[in-house]
């Protein structure tokens, strides 16, 4: 428990406060230093960033600037070359971590779903409840209920994959994720591969959970909601965070190039 | 004409014959009963290490697979059977059958099931790691349910082709359906045994065969 204190500066220092409880005061997710390779091509080039509890981050930039390699990394799909992170205040890459342990904390929401096929809604949710936090059937399907619940599909619980729409698989995709209750979810483009007449729903659960307190740190291209909902905009170019701030400066007043640049692509976009 | 349902269809000999042709097919069971879930968990085995992502499981899972596809089962059978007591292994006819058919099956099954796994997208990995679930559970109640299905009917006509594989241990003398057959034969000096077993293995098998065959055909449409 102690290690945060005698682990490496890290460059927060308005987070350090003394003798409270590790990782009180500390954002909920920080990335620090963080690289990655592929081969000779270098995704992430020293990549820094701190959700706070509570907070709705999105995550900007053109394709291939390396914003899903930065999201994979921080629940380990995707192993770092370099850097730290830490969830409430713990380091979590190294090698004594328990990457299991860890990622039952961290929610993954994904661009295609990624739903178990052979089975039905409930067990999608409760798999995990059952096998990862040992709930007996009861529990599970009582939590998996509430899940569906909060993303409107109480009455799905029955229903494959199959027989549901792209916005409903990708809520009971969330409902996966929020019922291991997580400190933090992550979302990878959870909107891009929807129907636009669907895209609302999945949005408007995401408002839910951010007014239910959720912490989130979102990849995604809906700029609107982004403008409306998120607390932050962080911009990414060619593996770097190059400019980060409320959404309404960086929307109406971008300082990098390639951000403008960015933007004034997909201001006359949908 | 007579003379033909004589020689292939006396009913008095198939009746003779019948004892020993059911101890035959009693054998054969017992040789699939061995077989068949031996080379499916060998075959999974095969198929796990041919698609690790260590190279050093990978290399040779690959190569052993190839290798016993490549052998004809009953080259590996004698060989087994006749060739290693040169050096020194003995073993019982029952003992090299199981051996030969089990290299040949688990090798054939790790092909199926190879495909299988490889059906299944790292998405489905992604998402159950994702939560938590360890590289076995999501094996378990991920990924293999779900090749498991993709490769049914593979799985099961692979299964046909080991139930008719065990008529070649009647070259070892082992007195499964076939054999049996062939001996009720010599002793009787008339073909109708053979027909029965034949029969025997239509009744066993055609059912299974049918069924496949609509299954693939829903598949396909
Ligand atoms: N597993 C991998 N192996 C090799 N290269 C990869 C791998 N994953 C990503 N890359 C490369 O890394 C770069 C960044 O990819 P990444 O998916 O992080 O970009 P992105 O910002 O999410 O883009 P997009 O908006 O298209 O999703 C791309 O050039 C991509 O081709
Ligand atoms: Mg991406």
């Amino acid at each position: 428990m102690s290690k945060t204190t005698t682990r490496p500066a890290v460059r927060k220092p308005e987070a350090e406060n003394g003798g409270a409880a590790p990782g009180a005061g500390r954002p909920t997710l920080e990335v620090i230093g963080l690289r990655k390779s592929f081969g000779t091509l270098e995704v992430l080039k020293n990549v820094s960033l701190a959700v706070e509890k509570s907070e709705m981050v999105f995550v900007l930039g053109r394709s291939g600037s390396g914003k899903s390699t930065m999201l994979r990394c921080c629940n380990r799909l995707e192993e770092p070359d370099a850097g730290e992170i830490l969830l409430e205040g713990q380091p979590i890459t190294g090698s004594g971590v328990n990457l299991d342990k860890v990622r039952r904390r961290i929610g993954m929401v994904f661009q295609g779903f990624n739903l178990y096929p052979h089975l039905d809604a409930r067990r999608n949710i409760t798999l995990a409840l059952r096998k990862v936090l040992k709930q007996s059937r009861d529990e599970a399907d009582t939590r998996a209920a509430a899940a569906l619940t909060r993303v409107g599909l109480a009455d799905k619980a029955g229903n494959y994959p199959s027989q549901l729409s792209g916005g409903q698989q990708q809520r009971v995709a969330i409902a996966r994720a929020i019922a291991l209750e997580p400190a933090v979810m992550l979302f990878d483009e959870p909107t891009s591969a929807l129907d636009p007449e669907l895209v609302g729903d999945v949005l408007g659960v995401m408002r839910e959970l951010k007014e239910d307190g959720m912490t989130m740190l979102v990849v995604s291209h809906e700029m609107a909601f982004a403008r409306e909902a998120a607390d932050r905009v962080v911009f990414m170019a060619d593996g770097h965070i190059v400019e980060q701030g409320p959404p309404e400066d960086l929307f109406t007043n971008p300082q990098h190039e390639s951000t403008r640049a960015f933007l004034s692509r997909y201001s006359y976009g949908p | 004409m007579d003379q033909l349902i004589q020689q292939f269809f006396n009913i008095d000999i198939m009746v003779q014959a019948l004892p020993t042709i059911l101890r035959g097919l009693g054998m054969t069971l017992l040789i699939c009963a061995v077989v068949i879930p031996l080379g499916l968990a060998g075959g999974l085995m095969a198929a796990l290490a041919s698609t690790a992502r260590s190279r050093w499981l990978r290399w040779p899972a690959v190569a052993l697979v190839d290798l016993f596809r490549a052998i004809p089962p009953l080259v590996l059978l004698i060989f087994v059977y006749a060739g290693l007591p040169f050096a020194g292994i003995r073993l019982s006819p029952f003992v090299a059958v199981a051996i030969a058919f089990l290299l040949n099956n688990s090798s054939y099954y790790g092909e199926v099931f190879r495909a299988g796994l490889i059906s299944i997208g790292k998405g489905q990995w992604e998402a159950a790691r994702s939560t938590g679930l360890t590289q076995r559970q999501t094996l378990t109640h991920v990924i293999l349910p779900q090749a498991t299905r993709n490769v049914l009917p593979d799985l099961i006509s692979n299964t046909v082709e080991v139930v008719k594989l065990t008529s070649l241990a009647s070259v070892v003398s082992l007195g499964e359906l076939l054999h049996a057959a062939d001996l009720a034969r010599s002793v009787t000096y008339n073909a109708s045994p053979l027909t029965l077993a034949a029969g025997v293995y239509l009744v066993l098998l055609w059912p299974v065969v049918r069924l496949l065959s609509r299954y693939q055909r829903r598949i396909a449409v």
